[in-house]
């Protein structure tokens, strides 16, 4: 499969877009060359090509990212973390075990937070997604969760961090006065590797008081 | 990209006559998803690489709790782990099932997970896992057996050449239960006792449950028989979280306030389907739980065990278990 016959996964403009600020402008070129050499990348893991379909599903579909709706097309195979950093350039997702097993790559399915790098992306066509690039207000004003985070310096390395944050956010919508017994259980599906649990902790409890 | 997994025609049914239609066209070929976790683990190790993956997520029919006419409950495959660990039907009258399907993996796998995925998910043996022809992947060796293996978390009672070990938390508590498994296939509905459901390696060494290639789980029937009962649901794991079991005991006791009129005690991960501890349930009816009865139902509990090199440590374990269970009464 050459790579002029994916021109689609490079649309990245929103269909409710209005007018285009020069700040948007300049993340859409940087998008954009995050996804050509993200259709490289994925285009040489997938070098046998895929099989015919036989009344399996569409390839072109619309998600909800973010409150946006976006145009893709999306291999039957293809999980919804591969499809968020490199088609629509949403690198705050990340990859961390690709196994479901760290958390890094937790994004939110309505409010329920999941493991983008172990959903298919064509399970979520209707569906709400929010991932870490979602939170944050209009005007750029932190969510109470990242705000928390920081006060509470909860990320190190940082590489777990969207999904902590997204794991906390997932809590606080479902139980807005988590004890932190429970703020612990909601948070154990993510890992850390620089074992920053007690101030990730300290973060949620503070959000807690916030929202 | 570690996640090219090989190519698969993809479907996503709506309703259950569409579903089994799929499941019985593609057979053997085909591969049923449904909270998706563990499916895509094998899909990206290339161990797993069905021509059709049929995900069932959108059969509404299959999900939820309902009553049932005699004063049980039956739950929907599809129902997720974070809905049946939180649905109050299952919370007040069957508690055993609640606490064992909150103590699967982490949040993110209970909100995706299913009960019927749960039930059906195949063995954590990592000699299989890694995709080696041992007998269960039908080849003639065990590789999990060998003299050197690494085999702390494998089977310690009724090993036939496969020693891999029921990885499910919610089977024994649906086997203490006594539940029923609601089968659905092209030839129609069959109906199997949760005790039944899971396949003795010396039966077929390659199935884990004994669902054909084209039938379909489609819900558990639980009776009120063990409603209300003193339950007591404990898992042994290396991590708090995201872990299987080492071992796990489900409980259910009905007393009198001081003798033990009825008992069931289900083990998962010391065998290769969820063991019922039948003798100790025996042993139990009609006694008075003092010390050395504790003592006595707990060596009876681990009769029979054969242990590997490296887990004879699982016998003082379900030994424990059966004791910590028996003292909660």
């Amino acid at each position: 499969m050459s790579e002029t016959d994916r021109p689609t996964t490079t649309v990245l403009l929103p269909e409710s877009a209005g007018g285009w600020s020069r700040r948007d402008f300049i993340k859409g070129v940087i998008a954009s060359t995050v996804t050509v050499s993200g259709v490289s990348y994925f285009g040489a893991g997938c070098a046998s090509p895929l099989p015919a379909q036989t009344g399996g599903v569409e390839r072109l579909v619309s998600l909800s990212v973010n409150g946006q709706t976006r145009r893709v097309d999306v291999a039957p195979n293809e999980t919804l973390a591969t499809t968020l950093r490199y088609k629509l350039g949403l690198t705050g997702t990340k990859i961390g075990c690709n196994r479901a097993e760290c958390g890094a790559c937790t994004v939110l399915i309505g409010d329920v937070n999941h493991y983008a790098c172990s959903t298919l992306t064509h399970r979520v066509r209707d569906r709400e997604i929010t991932t870490v690039e979602g939170l944050e207000s209009g005007d750029g004003t932190l969510h109470p969760v990242q705000q928390a985070f920081i006060d509470e310096l909860g990320p190190q390395c940082g590489f777990c961090t969207p999904g902590q944050v997204m794991s906390a956010v997932a809590l606080l919508r479902a139980n807005p006065n988590p004890t932190r017994k429970e703020a612990q259980a909601a948070m154990s599906g993510n890992l850390c590797r620089c074992g920053a649990y007690d101030h990730y902790l300290n973060g949620v409890m503070r959000a807690a008081q916030e929202v | 990209m570690s996640d090219a997994m090989t190519g698969f025609e993809l479907y996503q049914p709506t309703d259950v006559e569409q579903a089994v239609d799929l499941i019985g066209r593609y057979g053997s070929r085909g591969w049923i998803l449904t909270g998706g976790y563990d499916s895509l683990d094998w899909f990206k190790d290339r161990v797993k690489a069905p021509q059709a993956v049929i995900d069932i997520q959108g059969v509404a029919e299959l999900r939820g709790v309902r009553p049932t006419d005699g004063g049980g409950i039956e739950i929907g495959a599809l129902t997720t782990l974070t809905e049946v660990t939180t649905s109050p039907t299952v919370r007040d009258r069957f508690r055993l099932l609640a606490d064992a399907a909150g103590e699967v993996a982490s949040p993110q796998i209970r909100n995706a997970g299913t009960l019927g995925g749960n039930l059906c998910q195949d063995t954590r043996c990592w000699y299989y896992r890694y995709g080696v022809d041992c007998y269960r992947a039908g080849g003639n060796t065990c590789y999990a057996a060998a003299p050197d293996a690494q085999n702390r978390e494998h089977a310690i009672f009724g090993a036939s050449r496969c020693v891999a070990v029921s990885p499910s938390d919610t089977a024994p508590a649906l086997v203490a239960l006594d539940a029923e498994m609601v089968v659905l296939g092209a030839g129609g509905e069959r109906v199997i006792r949760a005790e039944d459901f899971f396949m003795e390696p010396a039966v077929d060494i390659t199935r884990m449950t004994v669902l054909e290639p084209d039938e379909l789980l489609v819900s558990v029937r639980i009776p009120s028989t063990w409603a209300d009962a003193h339950f007591y649901f404990e898992k042994v794991a290396d991590r708090n979280s995201w872990d299987f079991a080492l071992a796990s005991i489900a409980a259910a006791f009905k007393t009198d306030g001081v003798r033990v009129e009825d008992a069931r005690i289900a083990f998962g991960a010391v065998q290769c389907t969820p063991r019922r501890m039948t003798r100790v349930e025996e042993w139990l009816r009609g006694r008075a739980l003092t010390p050395e009865g504790v003592d006595a139902a707990a060596a009876l509990a681990s009769k029979g065990a054969q242990p590997l090199a490296y887990n004879e440590y699982k016998i003082p374990l379900v030994q424990n278990l059966v004791k910590r269970a028996l003292r909660s009464v």
